[in-house]
């Protein structure tokens, strides 16, 4: 471990702000970019699943 | 006489040749810009406005106007190229003259050439002849007009054959006009980098033949690969309606 | 051995095979981006030593450069699959051109932020015209023009058609765009701090190689995902897609 304690492993030596800024926006990105298929997927599921009820309807 | 029942072989007529289909389709176009003229006018009117607006917006000194002249005047070309080439395939794919050269013997990507020349022609021309004058009125002065005018004349065919992959790819679109922009504004990077740069080397009475080698190794480039990419372009659009 | 090729690339042509093989990969895959992200990510946070110049700013590396690598490899998958699109009117490629660019983008996005946070304790200033920052501008650009083209058009297919020729023309345009803004950047600010000037050290760059492989899976995983939605999209009148869903 490069750090004393887990304070100086937040602080970064003065870098903290911009390291974990960093971090924490590429988080953002890519969990909004797991999450987009996710839900697109259960709407996806849903709209085919009433289509094929509305031609049974009709049928 | 012939035969009537027995099928005669068919006269083979005489296909005009690519190079006779090209030059058919530039005095088309050529044509049809002198009768309407306020297409070849308008990027020019447009191009003299925004050149004229940056000393209004930045201030009269010449020191400054020196400075960002070449780069002024670049981005002004840029701009009145895009707005232009909207009409380069527009009235031809509302009319259906595009389909038609789509069904013509001669290669689609040989037609969209022609007409990509006689677009700059008539739109490119007139601004390069009058860069001089703005780029004296921007406090350039000698070598550096002349190199403008160099660089101008090797840098806006390759904007134009750029902007029309972008027009034939948005042809068929109502709302063309932004999303041309977005699409080709990128692609212009290179020569807006090499030609502004070839004004200032000239303007520091530096060498500036490398730039405007690369500018023409560009354009070589350009009339090469980017017919085919048009041709390409505007055989989705056409067909996808 | 060119025959069970050519065999493979059938089979991925088909929507049903590819929706199954994916969803049988997709586990695996998940699995080696985590096994390779978290370690990589918490040894480069906590335990790689602090680089010489810039102390503990550097560690935005290992983020900065797999999502720069991403970007760019991920326009040439775009590339390749709009040439795929064209020669031979495959479906699939369709779908996964469709799918990368929005990805590529967040990768090109991601790169220019952390690039701009780790420039402002490096450089002092947000933001810099150096030459690999301002050709990754350039390259979310490209992206978005393809996104912006490839939504203005309703019909899938020739939107598709459309998107893999200015996919094409922005491949054939990047090595230039990258080598004039290089040329530029030398011409206008002759010496800047360069990101990675000193030697790198072995124990950062093992740990920057697992970085840059895990961001792969993970890449690999988003389009995935992605590309399997576009499946059920354009699918779903076909019997495979209704029984899946339960129909």
């Amino acid at each position: 471990m490069e750090f004393e304690t887990f304070a100086d492993f937040i602080a970064m030596g003065k870098h903290g702000p911009y390291v974990w800024s960093a971090y924490g926006i590429t988080l953002v990105v890519v969990i909004a970019n797991i999450l987009a298929p996710v839900i697109r997927r259960k709407g996806l599921v849903e709209e085919i699943k009433r289509k094929a009820k509305r031609e049974q309807l009709e049928s | 006489m012939a035969d009537p029942l027995v099928s005669q072989p068919v006269q083979a007529e005489e296909v005009p040749s690519m190079w006779s289909g090209m030059l058919a389709v530039m005095k088309r176009d050529l044509l049809i810009a002198f009768r309407q003229r306020s297409d070849m006018v308008n990027p020019l009117f447009f191009f003299i406005m925004v050149i004229a607006l940056f000393p209004l917006g930045i201030g009269p000194e010449p020191s400054t106007l020196q400075k960002i002249g070449p780069g002024v005047i670049w981005i002004a070309a840029l701009l009145s190229t895009l707005l232009s080439v909207d009409s380069l395939f527009r009235q031809d794919f509302d009319d259906g003259s595009l389909e038609l050269a789509l069904l013509s013997p001669q290669p689609l990507f040989v037609l969209a050439f022609g007409k990509v020349i006689a677009h700059w022609l008539v739109t490119a021309i007139p601004l390069i002849l009058v860069a001089p004058i703005l780029s004296i009125m921007l406090f350039m002065d000698g070598d550096t007009v002349k190199v403008t005018l160099y660089s101008l004349l090797l840098g806006t065919p390759v904007l134009s054959m750029i902007s029309a992959i972008g027009a034939a790819l948005t042809v068929g679109l109502r709302k063309g006009g932004v999303l041309v922009a977005v699409i080709a504004l990128p692609l212009y990077i290179p020569v807006l980098i090499f030609g502004t740069s070839a004004v200032e080397a000239a303007s520091m009475t530096l060498p500036y033949a490398g730039q405007l080698a690369y500018l023409a190794a560009f354009l070589i480039m350009a009339l090469t690969f980017a017919p085919f990419a048009i041709g390409a372009a505007l055989r989705i659009s056409v067909t996808s309606q | 051995m060119f025959e069970s090729l050519k065999r493979l690339y059938h089979k991925f042509g088909s929507p049903k095979y590819f929706y199954d093989i994916t969803g049988r990969m997709l586990p695996w895959l998940v699995a080696l981006s985590v096994l390779l992200l978290i370690p990589g990510l918490i040894y480069g946070l906590g335990f790689a030593p602090p680089e010489k110049y810039q102390g503990n700013s550097y560690r935005v590396i290992y983020i900065h450069v797999p999502a720069a690598s991403i970007a760019m490899s991920g326009y040439m998958l775009m590339a390749v699959a709009g040439v795929v699109v064209l020669v031979w009117r495959m479906k699939m490629a369709e779908m996964v051109a469709k799918s990368v660019a929005p990805i590529g983008a967040s990768f090109a996005f991601i790169c220019l932020v952390t690039g701009s946070i780790w420039g402002k304790p490096t450089w002092g200033t947000w933001w810099v015209w150096d030459a690999r920052l301002t050709s990754m501008l350039i390259l979310l650009f490209l992206y978005l023009g393809v996104m912006a083209l490839n939504a203005a058009i309703e019909n899938a297919q020739s939107a598709a058609r459309a998107t893999a020729v200015l996919s094409i023309v922005g491949a054939v345009n990047l090595p230039i765009i990258k080598y004039s803004v290089e040329w530029w950047n030398t011409l206008h600010q002759p010496a800047s701090i360069r990101m990675t000037s000193s030697a790198i050290d072995p124990e950062m760059l093992y740990t920057l190689l697992s970085c840059i492989a895990g961001f792969y899976c993970l890449f690999a995983v988003l389009v995935i995902l992605s590309t399997r939605c576009e499946i059920l999209l354009r699918e779903q009148r076909s019997s495979w897609v209704k029984k899946l869903v339960g129909v």
